[in-house]
């Protein structure tokens, strides 16, 4: 290198800071922006949400002590009209001015759209639910087992083996059937408690792999070091570190949860008749596909919709937040 | 590697027993015995009757024992341990089917052929269809990255892990129905063909490729995905710096390496499939074991569902462990961990 007299004086240089800094959330939220599958599927999921949440006014009904009166769906889900049955899709009126059936009626002349909506509720419901169950139980055994490390661990990973071994659909149909079919609330309560109770596993295993890895760094050790209890860094330090995968985990496993409660609708075991649930106006399409095509369309439409929406919202999350996995699994 | 197999092949025992103790529980927790729910009432000394010929009347864990290892509770002669029992392969009485034992129901079968043999062919037809479709698939796809080809594979494999299996079959029957409708050839869709090959091969084709769907589509994009990541590897590169064509490459370094994740992934699949093979049953009207495990819960046939349970459990586990071994093959650090 050689080294001569600079022609012009050096001046110092002056940089110009106003971006904020940057964190690991804003950065994973911009690179998810980017990606319109994700974007798409997560403005869906919303309206699905939003939908099915304002079906009718419950909620107002419940505090106002009245039935509910059906909000975003036309009709009610067990509005029955027989002069009306077995209709296909339309855009005209209905009789008596009422809105068109958009997606034809079923044998008892219930508007098949609104029951979709309405439908719409047990799947999101499932979904919910089922990942919170999945969470907390995941969650705590991953933690456990991942933060002890060991001959602990090997041993709840051997409990977990065990479990995996259960056919869970059979299983969960066992539960359910033990449980009883009960109407409304306590139906979804049942389901979700058995597909919970078949399903964490996979949660724990992520939980505990990330422990695993986490465990060894310099700010595990440094809070150690400051008399930090063993709570304390699981629930402060591990678990927020973790949080990445997690998320992606209970996103893809949504379309899971909702495939088993349509499965276990279909065969007759999920919220009984009159609510409606995909899985049971599957079944009932099914029974009538030659006559009413329709009546099995919309249905098996609208769960793949959720399904893939949920499937490309957790691929999006997944790339955003964690880029070198990109174009790949 | 001996001991690994036969490390994995002596878990089987335990996770069995826990199976069948668990599984046994359940249905006697299950309300209303298999006597009760006839359309007619039945006098208690019939009932009594009933249970008695059934030992339904003895402590759960005395009944326990007796479907595990059979009349030895009663004779209590030594020679007799196992003859009746779970563990001489005797699945016990049918409370649905009087006078026909469970081994009977799924072993034999009768008019078709034995229900789980029907359910094996197809499972072993979809992972044929899974694996012989999925792998290539993928492979072609990472090794041609980003052409038209991969985008085009990869977007059907999307679709076919998002939509779930049994709307694919559904969407398969409206498409035969419309042929029908409109007199064009179409594939026989209910019942199952034992006539000839041409006969079976028609009857067994949808219900195979459905549920095979989901599990082509899942194995061609984790083939894919672990395919370029193995492409990209040092070792590769000096394989192909040595001046080995590429297909000595792909198929002597990568393709070994690429299907660990593959094989890591094919445990739960098959899971699926068997769980998954109900619905397919059912909407195909399959004679299948799938049919026969609906039925027998709302009929509250205990032996039936146990039995139901039971196979499928041993399947789940023996797949698991050739799962294992073929993985513990296929990447030497896990033998060696062990």
């Amino acid at each position: 290198m050689v080294s001569r007299e600079r022609a012009t004086p050096l001046r110092p240089v002056e940089f110009d800071i106003t971006r904020p800094p940057e964190s690991l959330w804003r950065d994973a939220w911009r690179r998810l922006l980017r990606n319109r599958a994700a974007v798409v599927s997560g403005i869906f999921a919303i309206i699905v949400v939003v939908a099915v949440i304002f079906a009718d006014d419950g909620l107002i009904a419940w505090a106002f002590n009245r039935p509910a009166r059906p909000l975003l769906a036309p009709y009610g889900f067990k509005e029955v009209d027989f002069d009306n049955t077995r209709a296909s899709p339309s855009l005209q009126r209905a009789a008596e001015g009422g809105f068109p059936h958009l997606m034809g009626t079923d044998k008892f002349g219930r508007d098949v759209f609104s029951r979709i909506i309405y439908g719409g509720r047990i799947s999101i419901a499932i979904g919910v639910f089922g990942s919170l169950v999945i969470m907390i139980f995941g969650l705590a055994y991953g933690s456990i087992s991942g933060y002890l490390g060991g001959r602990a661990d090997a041993l709840m990973m051997r409990f977990v083996d065990i479990m995996y071994a259960f056919p869970t659909l059979l299983f969960i149909i066992l539960l359910m059937v033990i449980l009883g079919s009960t109407a409304g609330f306590a139906a979804i309560r049942n389901m979700v408690l058995g597909i919970g109770l078949v399903s964490w596993m996979g949660m724990a295993r992520l939980v505990r792999g990330q422990f695993l890895s986490l465990r060894e760094k310099e700010f595990v050790e440094a809070a150690r070091m400051i008399g930090a209890r063993d709570v304390t860094i699981i629930t402060r330090h591990l678990l927020p570190n973790s949080l990445g995968p997690i998320i992606v985990a209970v996103t893809l496993g949504i379309p899971n949860l909702i495939m088993f409660e349509a499965t276990l609708s279909f065969i007759g075991l999920g919220v009984p008749p009159p609510f409606p649930s995909w899985g049971q106006m599957l079944n009932e399409g099914w029974r009538a596909i030659r006559a009413d095509p329709h009546l099995i369309f919309f249905p098996a439409l609208m769960l793949s919709l959720v399904m893939m929406a949920f499937n490309f919202l957790g691929d999006g999350l997944r790339d955003a937040l964690d880029p070198q996995m990109r174009g790949t699994m | 590697m001996a001991i690994y197999i036969i490390r994995r092949f002596l878990w089987m025992v335990p996770v069995l027993l826990m199976v069948t103790v668990i599984v046994f529980g359940a249905t006697k927790l299950v309300p209303g015995g298999p006597f009760s729910t006839e359309g007619r009432p039945m006098s208690p000394e019939i009932r009594a009757n009933f249970e008695a010929r059934y030992h339904l009347d003895e402590p759960t864990w005395k009944q326990y024992i007796r479907y595990m290892v059979g009349d030895i509770v009663d004779t209590g002669n030594i020679r007799d341990f196992g003859r009746n029992g779970l563990l001489g392969f005797d699945l016990g009485p049918s409370y649905k089917y009087r006078g026909r034992t469970i081994n009977n129901v799924l072993f034999d079968g009768g008019v078709v052929k034995a229900a789980v043999s029907v359910s094996a062919q197809l499972g072993t037809l979809a992972v044929l269809i899974a694996v012989g479709i999925g792998i290539p698939l993928g492979i072609i796809s990472a090794l041609k990255q980003n052409t038209f080809i991969d985008y085009v594979a990869m977007f059907f494999a999307m679709l076919g892990v998002s939509i779930p299996n049994f709307v694919v079959g559904l969407m398969f029957i409206l498409a035969m129905l419309w042929l029908n409708q409109h007199d064009l050839p179409a594939l026989p869709l209910a019942r199952w063909g034992t006539k000839n090959f041409g006969d079976w091969l028609s009857h067994m084709i949808l219900p195979a490729i459905t549920l095979g769907t989901g599990g082509t589509a899942l194995i061609a994009r984790l083939t894919r995905a672990s395919m370029l990541e193995v492409i990209r590897q040092d070792y590769i590169r000096t394989a192909r710096a040595k001046g080995l064509r590429d297909r000595a490459v792909i198929v002597g370094h990568a393709l070994k390496n690429s299907l660990i994740p593959v094989t890591t992934v094919l445990g739960p699949l098959m899971a699926a499939w068997l769980t998954g093979s109900f619905i397919i049953e059912t909407i195909f009207s399959v004679p299948g074991i799938g049919r026969f495990f609906v039925s027998s819960i709302s009929d509250r046939d205990y032996t039936l569902i146990m039995g139901t349970i039971l196979v499928y459990a041993v399947l789940l586990v023996f797949m698991n462990i050739l799962v294992d071994i073929s993985y513990a093959f296929l990447d030497p650090r896990i033998r060696l961990e062990d």
